[in-house]
């Protein structure tokens, strides 16, 4: 009787560590894009860009406060759009702790400043030449928008263009107590 | 658990076809076979014992060959669909609609179909790979099914067996000795089968001799092999163990590597060589005038410092310049670099000529570096150029008149100019395209133009990069899998059983895997020397003529 529940035993461990093993090559295959990407919760990466004034802007540097970090080009549209109310909510909220990081994807100082210019901001903005931020992160469509709270995890993913109210909410999840 | 007691008192597991101890036929099945069969020893396949628990039942399905060749056979003729239209990690497409398109417009609506059911990314399927995963279960089952009683039953092999396993055997000789006395043969039987190279054991009055069994294993190790490969596969999928990404890289530019964490790459230069031969007849027929002789990219790879985070790029140490080619990978640190597309003569800069329109006579040349572009462009004092604005790719004006640019690649660079020359020194407005010049409006006419003088391109080098630390594990995989094959194929388990009757008689069965003639010929040389009585084959009634002929030969 006993040797048949042993054989029992060993038959389900054998299936079942090969079940499992198995399960994960499918679910790590079938996640590997989404996994690579960061997600909420994640510690967001840290990186360094100079910005355009010439500030070194560090993302330890603002531990303890937000940072709404924004991916954009001068091709995308929706990034235009969405840029003066950023602008706007960013005045308001960066006394408070929440600090705005636009980040051109590898275009040119002239481009963007021109473009910036001409759209009348004056926020911080830095250009990744290598895109090497853009694949820390890995930026896929234009607009995307990271929130990262006071401690440094990614509070949330924004893809796509936000209304000036969604900046105010994002801005406000983000604040530091 | 019930046991099947045979006469010997040995107990045999249940669904044991032929005695462990003595080797008499148990079921009714091997008692009314002329020629036992010899599978797996006649021991029990576990999983046809038992069929109760939900455990049981998935174990026997994994363990059955009918499952496991069906599994071969669907996986086959399913990895064959994935080959009928290109994978979609071949179609350069960036989106899922541009993929759907590519499929579409190149195959019509079976294409639309193939892309719908989800053929064009088959091998990265759930389904496929649970496929691939059953079949990984099935081996092993099936291995573990039959290879462990197969084992024990070879291991605890006894000498003496009992009569009607030794004449229920194909090969058998009953009879008295032809020369000499009987209490010679035995050890004259032992010289001789030493000097074949079998293993002999004695037990009183009975021997066995046996050589090859390893040779029983080969379709185990053989297993071995393919599930160490399919490991091999699957460590694909854990971080760090396999890369396979792609980039684009510009001359001059420098770009982090995807998929190389920490490290750059700069493009020095793209070289294309052809081969400067006169065209040939066959390549007139098929439209080609020049053969590709070389596809090359000088880069320069930097590592950046340990400590260093992205964005940062004043601290890269340069790891080594290279020249990759055509199977001449760029290798550092497990990673591989190779030469894979290129695209030439992307626009670079655009050189104009300042020009007064009436005369034609020019003030100087300026010359914009499209993808990083200046303020202003000084010719002397008085004269100079003020780029207003700059767009890359130029698509038109939307509703409020202002210029678009679609991608910020210059595949069709417009300017907005303000031209400031002695003789305007406000300065005049011009937007200018290809193919197209809009002046400054209310200013009337502008006295000068930027007329196009001529463009440097500049080469692109598509790269792949590629990891994969499976590598000596597939090779082992191979070689294990290869050696099984070897093992199983070349080799045969042979064995002789010889018995010292009683009434003096001698009784000799021989079994071999395969290759039956190859053990005859032993006997035959067996049965001269100890002058046993002669054997006969019990399949030789059907085999007749074939045996003759191959003893002849």
């Amino acid at each position: 009787m006993d040797k048949k529940k042993k054989r029992s035993i060993t038959r389900g461990i054998i299936l079942a560590v090969l079940v499992l093993a198995i399960g994960y090559t499918i679910y790590s295959s079938f996640t590997k894009e989404k996994v690579e990407v960061i997600q909420r919760g994640d510690q967001a990466p840290n990186f360094e860009l100079v910005g355009l004034n010439g500030e070194t802007y560090r993302l330890s540097d603002f531990n303890g406060e937000g940072v709404f970090l924004n991916f954009w080009g001068t091709w995308c549209e929706p990034c235009k759009r969405e840029m003066p109310a950023m602008d706007r909510q960013y005045e308001v909220f960066k006394d408070q702790g929440v600090n705005l990081l636009t980040i051109n994807i590898a275009q040119s100082e002239f481009e963007v400043e021109k473009f910036l210019n001409n759209l009348g901001v004056d926020f911080p903005t830095a250009i990744d030449k290598t895109k090497s931020v853009m694949t820390a992160y890995n930026i896929q469509p234009l607009p995307t928008t990271i929130l990262i709270s006071p401690d440094g995890k990614v509070e949330n993913i924004i893809t796509g263009e936000m209304s000036e109210s969604d900046i105010i909410s994002y801005m406000e999840s983000i604040k530091p107590e | 658990m019930e046991k099947i007691v045979c006469t010997c008192g040995h107990e045999n597991a249940v669904g044991t076809k032929i005695c462990g101890n003595c080797g008499r036929p148990l079921t009714e099945e091997a008692k009314s076979q002329k020629v036992l069969d010899m599978k797996y020893d006649g021991s029990a396949i576990r999983s046809k014992t038992y069929n109760k628990s939900i455990v049981d039942k998935i174990w026997n399905f994994f363990s059955s060959v009918k499952v496991g060749v069906s599994l071969i056979i669907i996986t086959l003729v399913v990895s064959s669909f994935g080959t009928i239209f290109p994978q979609e990690f071949y179609v350069t497409a960036g989106t899922d609609a541009e993929r759907a398109l590519y499929y579409q417009t190149n195959y019509g609506s079976i294409g639309t179909l193939y892309y719908n059911l989800g053929l064009a990314d088959l091998y990265s399927t759930w389904w496929f790979q649970a496929l691939v995963g059953m079949l990984g279960i099935s081996i092993i089952v099936a291995s573990i099914d039959r290879g462990l009683p197969l084992h024990k039953s070879l291991k605890n092999q006894r000498v003496k067996r009992h009569e009607s396993f030794m004449r229920r055997q194909r090969i058998i000789a009953e009879g008295a000795i032809t020369k000499e006395d009987t209490s010679k043969t035995l050890d004259k039987v032992e010289e001789k089968l030493k000097k074949l190279n079998y293993k002999v054991r004695r037990d009183g009055t009975a021997l066995l001799a046996e050589k090859g069994r390893f040779a029983r294993y080969g379709p185990y190790i053989n297993h071995l092999g393919l599930i160490t490969f399919l490991v091999g596969v699957m460590l694909h999928q854990l971080p760090g163990m396999y890369v396979d990404d792609s980039m684009w890289i510009r001359e001059g530019e420098t770009r982090a590597i995807p998929g190389m964490n920490g490290y750059f790459l700069e493009n020095k230069q793209f070289i294309f060589e052809t081969h400067d031969n006169d065209p040939t007849t066959a390549q007139i027929q098929q439209g080609v005038n020049a053969v590709a002789k070389n596809y090359q990219t000088d880069v320069v790879l930097y590592k950046q410092s340990e400590d260093a985070l992205p964005g940062q790029t004043d601290q890269l140490e340069i790891v080594k310049e290279y020249s990759i080619r055509v199977n001449h990978p760029l290798e550092h640190d497990g990673f591989a670099l190779y030469q894979m597309d290129f695209r030439l003569n992307e626009l670079k800069a655009m050189t104009f000529s300042l020009t007064n329109k009436e005369t034609g006579a020019s003030l100087g040349d300026v010359t914009i570096d499209l993808r990083n572009p200046k303020k202003e462009y000084v010719i002397d004092e008085q004269t100079k150029v003020i780029l207003v604005n700059y767009f890359p790719d130029f698509t038109g004006f939307n509703d409020k008149g202002e210029p678009q640019t679609a991608t910020p690649n210059p595949n069709n660079p417009a300017f907005i100019f303000n031209m400031i020359t002695p003789d305007t020194p406000e300065g005049e407005i011009s937007f200018v395209a290809i193919q197209q010049t809009v002046e400054g409006s209310g200013t009337g006419e502008n006295l000068y133009k930027m007329s196009f003088k001529g463009v440097d391109t500049i080469n692109m080098s598509g790269l792949t990069i590629r990891m994969d630390k499976t590598i000596p594990l597939l090779v082992v995989g191979a070689f294990i899998f290869l050696l099984g094959l070897t093992i199983g194929s070349y080799w045969n388990h042979r064995r002789v059983w010889v018995e010292l009757l009683s009434d003096g008689n001698i009784r000799l069965a021989a079994h071999t895997n395969k290759n039956w003639f190859g053990i005859k010929k032993e006997i035959n040389v067996l049965t001269e020397y100890a002058h046993l009585p002669q054997y006969i084959d019990q399949l030789d009634d059907e085999d007749d003529e074939k045996i003759k002929k191959e003893t002849i030969e």
